[in-house]
């Protein structure tokens, strides 16, 4: 709990000072980024890890304490336990929910943004979509998951991937199209100036200004993906996949068990949610997120 | 030899019709010899931008005759007889400077990667070359965005209010850079202001237009003989022409 919020005040500060105000000052050479960003980057990370600790210290101390029944709220240290003695099943649970989850993250993703390009190439595309798109977006899409079931195969993971397809969808789709569009009409203008092809528009300014809207929709569907291929299978299907495992060990009253499986698939939100990080300072390196101090 | 770039014969523009009809210009009669510097100057809404953004073929005139050496503006722009500088410097975050400047040789297909370095020594931002625009201030940036509107070694340059967002120090600065890049290259530049000591000092005729419809009031020849430097700007020849650009501006709102 020793937390000094001055101290990260201070840090903030410093950051501004030698990386965002000379960026801006003059005709002076301005900063670049900083061999010690990697560390900046690290140091940035130490209260949450600090604060994460704490958090697991003041859980299992208050187990302890307070002599809670496991089957109420196990140990931190109960579940890392079972997590290990059980870790060959809940990761070939976690590997299967893991697969649906990708597959579904893939597949709405390429159809979102395929159905992007379309909206902007075909302009009655748009008109007629959007507004369909954007009140399909509020259909509660769960409600659809014992439906897919009952289209395929009872252990087919093609359902669970389609539900999460269809979440996956609409954000991917929405936010590209938006990035698209709204593209600064000087620079559009400045292309007119050069005769450029709509083809050349679209390479040169429409897609580099979409990236930053759809990694913005890809950090959210990421962790959506994994959520929504539990929640799918709960509602059936094979009995290999975390929704099965933990609903299975609940019923069992096995909850540290149970709680091993939810770890896990904390566990693969983060992977998914650090794979778009990555691709996301991978493919544009040069966004505003990246310069001084790290927004995220 | 002078030949004429710009021609305009009774060139009108409107906006809209019917209740939001905007007669925005009107009988504009025009014409820019090579090698020139033509300033446009005028209270806002005077149509001086619109008339430069009909040279672009940004926008098409309603009524009149505009060629641009010697062909339509369609033309001349699909030829791309022109490079075009606005008020943003307009730059693509996602570029570094150097691939800035290299996106109209790209677009155009011109395989000619070696003048890109040589615009950015143009404008003395040759060490600059792989940094992001947000990198520069924002006199930099506009160097570079001339960088850019030079690379494809155009005819003409169009620019519209180009340092109306710099500070006054930065601003004779780039006044300076603008007299020295069109001495060493000798485009013909039409420059949009409403600075009236920049338009002065930048330019060999200033074209003083008025408000509703936009018409040219007046031309002035600036008769100061180039280079222009910093004395220029203490010269009485320099004040009178200021003065009398002034006093057209004002006899305007009579």
């Amino acid at each position: 709990m020793t937390f000094d919020p001055s101290e990260r005040d201070a840090e903030i500060l410093e950051t501004k000072d030698t990386d965002f105000v000379t960026a801006f000052e003059g005709d002076t050479p301005a900063g670049t980024r900083t061999p010690s960003a990697l560390r900046h980057r690290v140091k940035n990370l130490i209260p949450a890890g600090i604060s994460f600790l704490v958090v697991m210290a003041l859980w299992e101390g208050a187990i302890r304490v307070f002599d809670v029944e496991a089957f109420i709220l196990p140990a931190p240290s109960l579940i890392i336990e079972r997590f290990i003695a059980t870790s060959d099943v809940v990761w070939g649970a976690g590997w299967n929910t893991f697969l649906e989850a990708a597959g579904g993250l893939i597949g709405g993703t390429m159809l979102g943004v395929g159905v992007a390009f379309a909206t902007i190439r075909w302009a009655p595309v748009r008109e007629g979509l959007m507004p369909v798109a954007v009140a399909a977006n509020s259909v509660p899409i769960i409600a659809l998951a014992p439906i897919a079931n009952g289209m395929f195969s009872i252990t087919s993971p093609v359902p669970k991937m389609a539900v999460v397809g269809v979440v996956v969808f609409f954000p991917v789709m929405i936010n590209t199209t938006r990035g698209l569009l709204e593209v600064d009409a000087d620079e559009l203008e400045l292309m007119r100036s050069y005769a450029a092809t709509p083809r050349e528009v679209m390479r040169r300014v429409r897609v580099p200004h979409a990236l930053p809207y759809f990694f913005s929709a890809m950090k959210v569907v990421a962790v959506l993906s994994i959520v929504f291929a539990i929640v799918a299978e709960y509602f059936g299907g094979s009995q290999d996949v975390l929704g099965q495992y933990i609903l299975n060990k609940a019923s069992l009253f096995v909850f540290p068990d149970a709680w091993a499986g939810i770890l896990v698939a904390s566990i693969l939100g983060v992977v998914l949610y650090a794979a778009v990080l990555l691709a996301e300072r991978l493919v544009m390196p040069w966004h505003v997120s990246f310069r001084a101090v790290d927004a995220s | 030899m002078s030949s004429l770039i710009v021609d305009a014969r009774g060139v009108g523009k409107i906006f809209g019709s019917g209740e939001a009809r905007v007669e925005a210009l009107k009988g504009i009669d025009l014409s820019v010899d090579s090698g020139e510097f033509i300033s446009l100057i005028g209270p806002s809404g005077c149509g001086k931008s619109t008339l430069l953004r009909l040279i672009a073929d940004l926008a098409t005139p309603t009524s009149g005759s505009l060629s641009v050496n010697a062909k339509t503006p369609h033309e001349a722009r699909v030829d791309q007889d022109y490079g075009i500088v606005f008020q943003k410097a307009t730059l693509l975050d996602w570029r570094t400077v150097t691939k800035n400047v290299e996106l109209p040789l790209e677009i155009m297909d011109l395989d000619d990667t070696s003048t890109a370095g040589e615009m950015l020594d143009l404008v003395q931002l040759g060490e600059f070359a792989d940094h992001y625009p947000w990198q520069l201030s924002g006199g930099m940036q506009q160097r570079v965005a001339i960088a850019r509107a030079l690379v494809f070694k155009p005819s003409l340059l169009l620019m519209d209010e180009p340092f109306g967002a710099l500070d006054e120090m930065t601003r004779e600065l780039m006044q300076q850079e603008v007299l020295r890049i069109w001495r060493e290259t000798g485009t013909t530049i039409i420059f949009v202001t409403h600075s009236i000591p920049e338009a002065v000092f930048l330019s060999s005729r200033v074209v003083v237009m008025s408000r509703r419809p936009g018409r040219i009031a007046g031309v002035i020849e600036t008769d100061l003989s180039y280079p222009r430097d910093e004395d220029t700007r203490e010269s009485p020849a320099y004040y009178t022409k200021v003065t009398e650009v002034r006093e057209a501006l004002r006899r305007l709102e009579h």
